[in-house]
């Protein structure tokens, strides 16, 4: 039961590190490999505005949000726009977030040293719940909450408000969008600020659940993140979530019964195995271009 | 830039000067050892010279808190022997960046100066690159932090003051399995660090030696943080203790999450849990977690007492096992120094490995047969957010 619920909850984080990801990835067909940077610098943002700023976890979490979301204007118009008219644009956006990645690291290591860091203890209510006997902490239940919820919120605001037309037009056709009178620059903007800032709430939710931030915690889930989005299907958010369940749940199910070594090659292999039946990933569809 | 630090306080700000490079071809031995060898013998030994001895420390990048310690402990030693009677040190520390390059030319600088012998250098890693030149040149090396298997195995030259991590741990198994009468354990390590890897082959060999059963062993990466599920797995064998070799940035979440699924059984850790960021990040969890050191900062041996005094007085600031081991390492050199009452490399070598039940801060210290350390380790456990010694 608790190997069960440590399956969820580490699939949420998963879920919810690959929700940002997918959603760049999905519409603008972009692979911004900036994003873990995002998720390390908000944790440390965080830490140093309760640690430093005094504020209270509920304070700092919209500063970080907003924050995030800047980062994410920053991200799109540094390493991405002004490649945007180049015939290899994906993958030249691809290198350039890696280099800009490289170069928030190297910021954060200046301002805040090589040193892990934590949020103050008491900055976020320790409370434990034994459900069947399994230990599950508030914040594991926040984290699955925030999941669902952003993958609802998000579905709903794609499909059912101006902006998520917008989105849409721009994932179908870039071009054709501009001629109908879509800002495709401001929605490119607005897409990677909802990512990023998404991707600073995950950052500090995941430095709480884990007790550490480290200026390498985003790279150590980054494969994992695009194994979820590639297994769950690209650019689908429910498929985020499902993937990131999938391979917690395997992780979890490999240490279980056949060895903690064996914990990668287990949970990659399922993947392999998922994609050798459906190439278009769980919930993908597949992509009809027309010549 | 050089500093030079002479019969100055070493606490006060020390005095740049050029050095003057010493430019001729020494062939291996000193251009001066007809000044370094002197008259009598221990505490009557006289030489008139200086002996010359290079520090390399890593007082900037990553291991620059580690070199700090180190440098403190060296120049209070240093400020205290040049006091006494008989033989003055000429002691030039050099810094390496925390890169085994910089320590490789470093190393080079010293050997063309005639040095009499070399400190350092900080980290394991820049130690196996750079010995070899000292021990090419035939320049007696002491390290004095150095705990990684095979530093010494680099030739004759080369010996250490600090314990390795295959001296500490049986120490912390043997006195654990005491304490807590453990009978079956789970071991967890991270399998993609040579440090720890070496951490957890000397656990299990010491685990072996008493008897101690291990139902399950569990490995994990140095940059996982969520270690919910193997210690889920861990539990299940209700085990005695949990043995983890991890690095301190493992250590804070495993020993915090393990609490959190209310494993309170010990935790014993090998060096990389010896850092009071454990207790500083893990608060309430890192409660009852066992720790073996090379060092007892509350041992009540009087070179420790005055040691601690001392350090206080120089730098308002509580020395660590960095500075004791240090500050330890230029006392041996003196021992050396004095016994043959010769500073030239070979006598200084010789004497080096001779070295037996010196009175030191760390303890009743030997070097053995493979110049490595031998003196008691201590093993701490955590408590009231402190460590102290398990009794």
């Amino acid at each position: 039961m608790q190997q069960l619920l440590n399956g969820i909850f580490i699939g949420s984080i998963y879920a919810l590190f690959a929700i940002g990801f997918t959603l760049v990835f999905g519409i603008l067909d972009r692979l911004n490999l900036a994003h873990p940077a995002v998720f390390a610098a908000s944790a440390f943002v965080g830490i140093e505005l309760v640690e430093r700023g005094g504020l209270s976890l509920w304070a700092a979490l919209p500063i970080v949000f907003v924050f995030g979301a800047v980062l994410g204007l920053v991200i799109e118009r540094l390493a991405f726009r002004p490649l945007k008219g180049r015939a290899d644009a994906h993958f030249a956006g691809l290198i350039s977030s890696i280099a800009l990645a490289g170069m928030l690291i190297a910021l954060l290591q200046w301002r805040y040293g090589p040193d892990t860091r934590r949020f103050p203890a008491g900055s976020f209510p320790d409370t434990r719940f034994d459900v069947a006997g399994a230990q599950v902490t508030l914040v594991q239940v926040v984290i699955l909450a925030v999941s669902l919820a952003l993958m609802v919120g998000l579905t709903y605001m794609v499909t059912r408000t101006r902006l998520g037309r917008g989105m849409r037009a721009v994932a179908e056709n870039p071009t054709a969008a501009r001629v109908l009178g879509v800002n495709v620059d401001r929605i490119t903007a607005v897409t990677f600020a909802i990512s990023s800032a998404l991707g600073a709430v995950a950052g500090v939710l995941f430095a709480i659940n884990v007790n550490t931030a480290q200026l390498g915690m985003g790279s150590a889930i980054e494969l994992k993140g695009l194994a979820v989005i590639i297994v769950g299907g690209m650019g689908s958010l429910p498929g985020a979530l499902i993937g990131g369940l999938a391979l917690g749940l395997a992780e979890v199910f490999a240490v279980q019964y056949i060895g903690s070594s064996w914990r990668d090659v287990i949970a990659f292999g399922l993947l392999f195995v998922i994609l050798l039946l459906r190439p278009q990933g769980l919930l993908g569809a597949r992509k009809v271009r027309e010549v | 830039m050089r500093t030079k630090l002479s019969t100055v306080a070493a606490a006060a700000a020390a005095v740049v000067v050029l050095a003057s490079c010493s430019s001729d071809d020494g062939e291996g031995g000193s251009a001066a050892s007809g000044e370094l060898a002197g008259e009598g013998t221990g505490d009557s030994c006289s030489i008139e010279g200086e002996v010359p001895i290079g520090a390399v420390l890593s007082l900037t990048g990553a291991a620059a808190s580690y070199g700090e310690s180190q440098q403190r402990g060296l120049e209070l030693a240093l400020e205290q022997l040049n006091e006494k009677e008989g033989v003055t040190y000429d002691l030039t520390i050099e810094d390496d960046q925390t890169d085994p390059r910089q320590g490789i030319t470093l190393f080079d600088e010293f050997v063309s100066q005639d040095v009499s012998l070399i400190i350092g250098p900080t980290l394991s890693n820049a130690a196996v690159q750079s010995d070899p030149i000292a021990q090419e040149a035939g320049v007696p090396v002491l390290g004095i932090s150095n705990t990684a298997a095979g530093v010494t195995e680099i030739g004759d030259y080369i010996h250490r003051n600090s314990l390795t991590e295959s001296a500490v741990i049986p120490q912390t198994i043997a006195k654990a399995t005491e304490e807590y009468g453990l009978e079956n354990v789970v071991v967890m390590y991270s399998n993609d660090d040579a440090f720890t890897e070496s951490g957890y082959e000397a656990f299990a060999a010491a685990l072996e030696e008493e008897g101690v059963e291990v139902s399950e062993t569990i490995t994990f990466s140095k940059s996982d943080t969520d270690f919910r599920a193997l210690l889920t797995q861990a539990q299940q064998s209700e085990p005695d203790a949990l043995i983890v070799s991890a690095l301190i940035e493992a250590a804070i979440p495993l020993v915090t999450q393990a609490r959190e699924l209310g494993i309170d059984v010990p935790i014993i850790g090998g060096n990389g849990f010896n850092n009071p960021r454990l207790m500083a990040d893990a608060g309430e969890a890192a409660e009852g977690v066992v720790v073996g050191a090379a060092w007892n900062s509350s041992s009540d041996n009087p070179e420790n007492q005055a040691f601690l005094e001392d350090f206080q007085a120089a730098y308002d600031a509580q020395p660590d096992q960095f500075a004791a081991q240090a500050y330890t390492g230029l006392m041996l050199v003196d021992q050396a120094v004095r016994a043959n009452c010769s500073a030239d490399r070979e006598s200084i070598k010789e004497a080096l490995g001779e070295l037996e039940n010196i009175p030191t801060v760390l303890g009743e210290f030997s070097i053995d047969e493979n110049r490595d350390a031998v003196h008691p380790a201590v093993v701490q456990v955590v408590q009231d957010g402190q460590f102290a010694v398990l009794e």
